[in-house]
Parts: structure tokens; C-alpha cells; sequence
């Protein structure tokens, strides 16, 4: 297993730029998840690292080889396909043999390397049968024993969970971060779920319109989101995020936000006041928001959402901003068309530049 | 058309009628089965005309003896006719010619027109311009493409001739050590465009993520090429052959046009010889033979094709 090395990597389709001087370091043994909303240029990225496509500038390196030239089939690399792409006229041995036959792997040892993949996933009795008599699961396991079976440098998977049901995906998920253990193996994962970058990444990297927008552990992605987009886009519900003026009196820096003025910590305000902003955007996760009768942020009950172990209550701010609260169920719920005092403590509370969305302050 | 609408008119009146509900149903349903037979009536009539009737009336010309001069009345012999015919020299020649212009054709076709085709499935600029030339052959007639051979292979001014190093030498049309591999090379060209259609079609059907698969796996092109595309195109591959050995039986033009069965009936494929029986030897009794011949031997075949072939074809999901 080795690392894998993007350095300033852009890829243009003509005119189009789907990646954008991404530069990426995944380190030796780690599951890094590349996460982002379709087309953000995530699968691209894994396409070019595999060799399927030509970066229009900067360096990949596999271990400590540059490996732009270099052919597909050289790159020491397996990838599982969002698809699977079994070859549907071989049987299960057929498919998981085909990487070592394609490099001429010697008979008996071939038949050892396919017993052993076949046995770790589950597939021995499988073996004889084609790809079109499997269930969905079963294929996905398929194509992670091809994978497997010729022990690569490391492993690009692109989003091979999302044609399994809900049920399947979240044990297959626990499955292929024990396998990952296992192997000791250098994985390279795309998806856009990011509950799927939460629980399985080592690191999450996260890409929007091409562009690399925050590398880091899932929960420090979470805790620190470096902008806007991160910031809305992990969460179930997203953050919420109330734009306001910066208000600066004698003793520090508050918004105003729907009829009330909210004091900043004073690392934030610090930086908000060097910055220079006179808008900025706060935000808040909706386990941050606590509903009260009184208080001076005024809202109106607009949706409660149940979902047996939490609540969503979905709040209409004065000036019409939303605002998403998340309550456990065992708290008496507001009734839809309440009319309700939101607070937040100031620790909770993200602020980001109203104009280029980037965070302010730590 | 108009009847059609006619009838479905006419179902509809008789469906907003009142009835009682369970006699209504059963009405319902045979006035559907009424109305499918009387949409199958034109086709049926068509084919009955056309196919089925001729069909069983040649049975019945085999049976007969053709007079040497037209006006006399034909005579019944049975089955002599059948046994003379099949016992021919000449028979038997057409029934080999027929065999070797289909193995001549079918192979060799089949085989470019996969190769032509995997050639323009990649993704180049300028790309459609070859498969519009690749593709042309298609849209040339007979007629025009034997010509074009015709003149081609001309003894004196033809530019194969003089390739092959044959000026002044009996014409290749001539030969008849080459005559049949003239028209089947000229079947062949006609022939390929849709055999390279068809490639093209079935190649553009297999998901590109296999090939890719197939590349980090380690496949090199070769490889691929065998072990990807032909048993994902196995069942194009399938369909392309029997296409063509369909149109190998029922090739015509070019040899009226190009030899007309000679030199000495090395190129008097069934489908002419029945030709030749009816319209130059005016002997339909014969030419029935021959007919009953040709229908058993593309049955056979065909289930050959069916038996043999298929199943080796992948039918990927």
C-alpha cells in the first residue's frame, strides 16, 4: 500500500473545468472520502488517479512514482465501479481471476489468491454462478473481491454503495471499513452521501464546482466547516445560516438577526471586526437552537417533522428567513403555528464573510 | 386504415350499450378477438397470396414433368422428377457453388465488418466521416456495385487486373478457377456496410465502464478485444451471420450481372439455377426441385444457427 498524490491537478473538458488545481495528499493505509454534490468533479478526480482520464495540468503520484504516462494497467491501482461492471458473460471465478490472468499470475497460485478474496467476502459458494443470477449485494461483493484479489497499492471506489438499498448500505458500509482494516489498504472513496464520508473517512475532502473546499477528520469538517458551502452541505438537517449587519458598540461586535442583536464571542467578533464586514452570515446547526417562549429572536411554527427519535421543526423568522431546529422526541414539541422565542449559545454559533462565504475566526 | 377505425367505432357503439354485466364481459372479449383477426385479415391475405400459396404450389410442380414445348400438357410422374433432379450433375454443383459462396462470404464479411467497426468506435474527430464511408455500401445498389466491379475487373482497362498481373489474360469473371471468389469479393464490399452497421450498433451497446474495468485490471487492447468486446458482441456477431447467410442464399444480382452462372456453372448458386430453369429452360417442374432444395437447405441452416451458435451467445442483461 502507498500514498497517492494529487499536486495542482485541473481537468478541462472543452472549455469546461471539472477539476480545479485540486492538490491532495492521501496517506498510506488511510480511507480518504472525496465528497460532493454531482458534478463537482469528485468522480473525475478518482477517474484521473486510475488512469482513465488525462489531467489537463499537474502531477498524480501512486507511492513515489509519477504516474501521468502511465497506462492504466500499470498503475498498480483497482478500482470498484458504481455500477460493479462485472463482465455479465463470466462466472463470479471469471471475473475475480480476470485481474490475474490479465497479468499472467501462474495457475495455482491464481486459484489460491481468487479461494482466499472469494472466502473473505463471502462468495465460496457463489463461485460458478454469472453475475445476472446474483442479487445486487452479492455483485457489489463481486467487485470488491476483483479488486482485492491482486493486492494493488491502493483502492479507488466510486460510490459503489449507492445501488444497494438503505438496509444493505449500512452494513455493506461497516463491512468495507473492516475489510479496509484488514488490508491495510490505501482507499480512495467517491460519494456524494455524507453520511457515508461521516462514518467511513479517515479524512473527508470536499469538492464543489471543481474546486477542493476543506480537507479534514469527519468531525472537524463538522465542528469547523471552512465555508459556506461546507457548512450547508454536511448536516442532516443542514446548518441553518441567517444573514445579518455587524453591529459594533463599545464593548464588542454583534448581528443583528430578526429583530434582536446577538453579542459574538470575542475571538470571533475580534476577527470579524479585523475583516472588516459590515454583513455576515451565521451559522447554526439545528441541535445548537434552543426554542423557548421568551427571548427576543421571534418565529412562527411553520412544519414539526417526527422522526421517532428526533424531531425537525422547521421555524419562519420575522423577516422571513428559515430556521431548523432539532429537538429529541422527549421534549414537548410547539404545535405548528406557535409562535416561538429561538436562542443559540455564542460558542455555537459559525460565523462566515457575507461576500466570499469564508469562514471568520477560528 | 379507414376500416380499422370503422370497427373500433363500431365496438364502441356496441360497448355503451347496456347489457347485463357478465354477458357484457364476454362480449367484450370476443369483440376483441374479432377485431385482432380483423386487423391480421390484410397481412394474412398478403402472405396467403404471396407466400403461402406459391409455397404450396411448387410443391405440387415438382410433381409434374415439364413438355419440351409449351402448349402440351404436363405429366404427372411423382417423385421421378425429385430423384433425376437431385441425382443431377447439375444440381448437385449449384447446391456445392451455393455452399462455398456462402463460406466464402459470411466469414470474411462478418470478420471486417467487426473489424471496420471497432476501428470507427473511437472517439476521434472526424470520426463520423468514416463511418458514413464505411457505412456507404449500404446505399449502393446492386446493379451500381456490379458495374463498378464489372469494370474493374475488366481485361483490358479493369485497375484489378491489372494488380493481379492479368493483362491480356482471360478475364478473372472468366476464370473458372476465380470466377466464384470474384463475386464473393463483390458481395463482400456490397455487403458490408450493413454488416459494419450492425457491429457498430451492437459496439456502442457495451457499457464503457467494462472496457475501463478491463484497463485498470490490467487488459491490454488484445485482450479486451477478445475477452470483453466479442463475448459482449456475441450476440451481434450471431444476428450478423445468419443476416448474412441469408443474403449469401439470396444473392442475384451480381451474378446475373457479373457472370450469369458461368463459366461453366461455377457460379450457378441455387437462387440462379432456379433462374436459369424458369426463364431460359422454361422447365417450372425442374425449377421447383431446385426451390424445395433451397428452402430445405437455408432451414437446415438455420437451425444449425440456432442450435449451434446460439448457444454460445452471451445475452448479457
Amino acid at each position: 500500500m502507498s500514498r497517492v498524490v494529487l499536486d495542482g491537478v485541473t481537468k478541462r473538458f472543452d472549455g469546461v473545468v471539472a477539476v480545479d488545481d485540486v492538490s491532495l495528499e492521501v496517506g498510506d493505509r488511510e480511507f480518504l472520502v472525496l465528497l460532493g454534490p454531482s458534478g463537482c468533479g469528485k468522480s473525475t478526480a478518482l477517474r484521473m488517479i486510475a488512469g482513465l482520464e488525462d489531467p489537463t495540468a499537474g502531477t498524480i503520484r501512486i507511492g513515489d512514482r509519477v504516474v501521468n504516462e502511465v497506462e492504466p494497467k500499470d498503475r498498480d491501482v483497482a478500482m470498484v465501479f458504481q455500477s460493479y461492471a462485472l463482465y455479465p458473460h463470466m462466472t463470479v471465478r471469471g471475473n475475480i481471476e480476470f485481474p490475474l490472468k490479465s497479468r499472467r499470475v501462474e495457475k495455482t497460485e491464481r486459484e489460491r489468491l481468487v479461494r482466499e478474496a472469494a472466502a473473505s467476502l463471502g462468495l465460496d459458494t457463489l463461485l460458478d454462478r454469472k453475475p445476472a443470477q446474483l442479487s445486487g449485494g452479492q455483485r457489489q461483493r463481486v467487485a470488491l473481491a476483483r479488486a482485492i484479489v491482486r493486492r494493488p497499492q491502493a483502492f479507488l471506489m466510486d460510490e459503489p454503495l449507492s445501488n444497494l438499498d438503505a438496509k444493505l448500505r449500512v452494513q455493506t458500509r461497516a463491512e468495507l471499513i473492516e475489510l479496509q482494516r484488514r488490508l491495510e489498504a490505501t482507499v480512495v472513496y467517491v460519494t456524494h452521501d455524507q453520511v457515508e464520508a461521516m462514518t467511513m473517512g479517515d479524512r473527508i475532502a470536499i469538492l464543489d464546482a471543481g474546486k477542493l473546499q476543506q480537507v479534514g477528520p469527519p468531525q472537524e469538517v463538522y465542528a469547523a466547516p471552512a465555508n459556506l458551502f461546507v457548512a450547508r452541505f454536511i448536516g442532516t438537517p443542514p446548518m441553518n445560516t441567517i444573514r445579518g449587519p455587524v453591529r459594533k458598540d463599545g464593548e464588542g461586535v454583534a448581528v443583528a438577526l430578526a429583530g434582536d442583536v446577538v453579542p459574538l464571542e470575542e475571538g470571533v467578533a475580534r476577527a470579524v471586526a479585523a475583516s472588516g464586514a459590515d454583513e455576515v452570515i451565521v451559522g447554526v446547526r439545528p441541535e445548537h437552537v434552543a426554542i423557548g417562549s421568551a427571548g427576543a429572536i421571534r418565529a412562527v411554527v411553520t412544519v414539526v417533522e417526527s422522526l421517532g427519535h428526533e424531531r425537525h421543526i422547521v421555524c419562519r423568522l420575522e423577516d422571513d428567513q428559515m430556521v431548523i431546529v432539532r429537538q429529541p422526541s422527549d421534549v414537548a414539541a410547539p404545535s405548528e403555528r406557535d409562535h416561538v422565542a429561538l436562542s443559540a449559545d455564542a460558542a455555537n454559533l459559525h460565523v462566515f464573510d457575507a461576500e466570499s462565504g469564508l469562514r471568520i475566526g477560528s | 386504415m379507414t376500416d380499422t377505425g370503422a370497427a373500433e367505432r363500431a365496438l364502441d357503439l356496441a360497448e355503451s350499450a347496456p347489457e347485463p354485466e357478465s354477458r357484457r364481459r364476454l362480449g367484450r372479449r370476443s369483440k376483441e378477438a374479432l377485431l385482432a383477426y380483423a386487423l391480421l385479415l390484410p397481412a394474412f391475405v398478403v402472405f396467403g397470396v404471396f407466400v403461402f400459396y406459391p409455397f404450396a404450389r411448387n410443391f405440387e410442380y415438382a410433381l409434374y414433368r415439364t413438355p419440351p414445348f409449351p402448349g402440351l400438357p404436363k405429366t404427372y410422374v411423382g417423385f421421378d422428377q425429385i430423384g433425376d433432379v437431385l441425382s443431377s450433375h447439375d444440381f448437385q454443383n449449384s447446391v456445392w457453388v451455393t455452399i462455398l459462396f456462402l463460406l466464402y462470404t459470411v466469414p470474411i464479411g462478418v470478420f471486417l465488418g467487426l473489424f471496420l467497426a471497432n476501428l470507427a468506435h473511437q472517439k476521434l474527430k472526424g470520426i463520423r466521416a468514416y463511418r458514413t464511408i464505411f457505412s456507404s455500401t449500404v446505399a449502393t445498389s446492386v446493379a451500381a456495385a456490379s458495374v463498378i466491379f464489372f469494370t474493374l475487373l475488366n481485361p483490358q482497362v479493369g485497375l484489378f487486373t491489372y494488380w493481379l498481373g492479368r493483362e491480356g489474360e482471360i478475364s478473372v469473371l472468366q476464370d473458372p478457377k476465380t470466377a466464384l471468389i470474384a463475386v464473393s469479393v463483390t458481395t463482400i464490399w456490397q455487403n458490408l456496410g450493413l454488416s459494419f452497421i450492425v457491429m457498430s450498433a451492437g459496439l456502442q451497446a457495451i457499457p464503457d465502464d467494462l472496457y475501463e474495468a478491463a484497463r485498470v485490471d490490467g487488459a491490454s487492447a488484445t485482450r479486451r478485444f477478445w475477452r470483453v468486446t466479442v463475448p459482449m458482441l456475441s450476440p451481434t456477431i450471431f444476428f450478423a451471420t445468419v443476416v448474412g447467410g441469408i443474403l449469401a442464399f439470396r444473392a442475384f444480382g451480381q451474378i446475373d450481372l457479373l457472370t450469369e452462372g458461368g463459366p461453366v456453372q461455377k457460379t450457378n448458386v441455387l437462387v440462379y439455377a432456379i433462374y436459369r430453369q424458369v426463364f431460359r429452360n422454361n422447365n417450372d417442374g425442374v425449377a421447383a426441385v431446385y426451390a424445395i432444395a433451397l428452402f430445405l437447405l437455408v432451414m437446415m441452416l438455420t437451425f444449425i444457427q440456432m442450435r449451434f451458435l446460439e448457444r454460445r451467445v452471451t445475452y448479457a442483461r
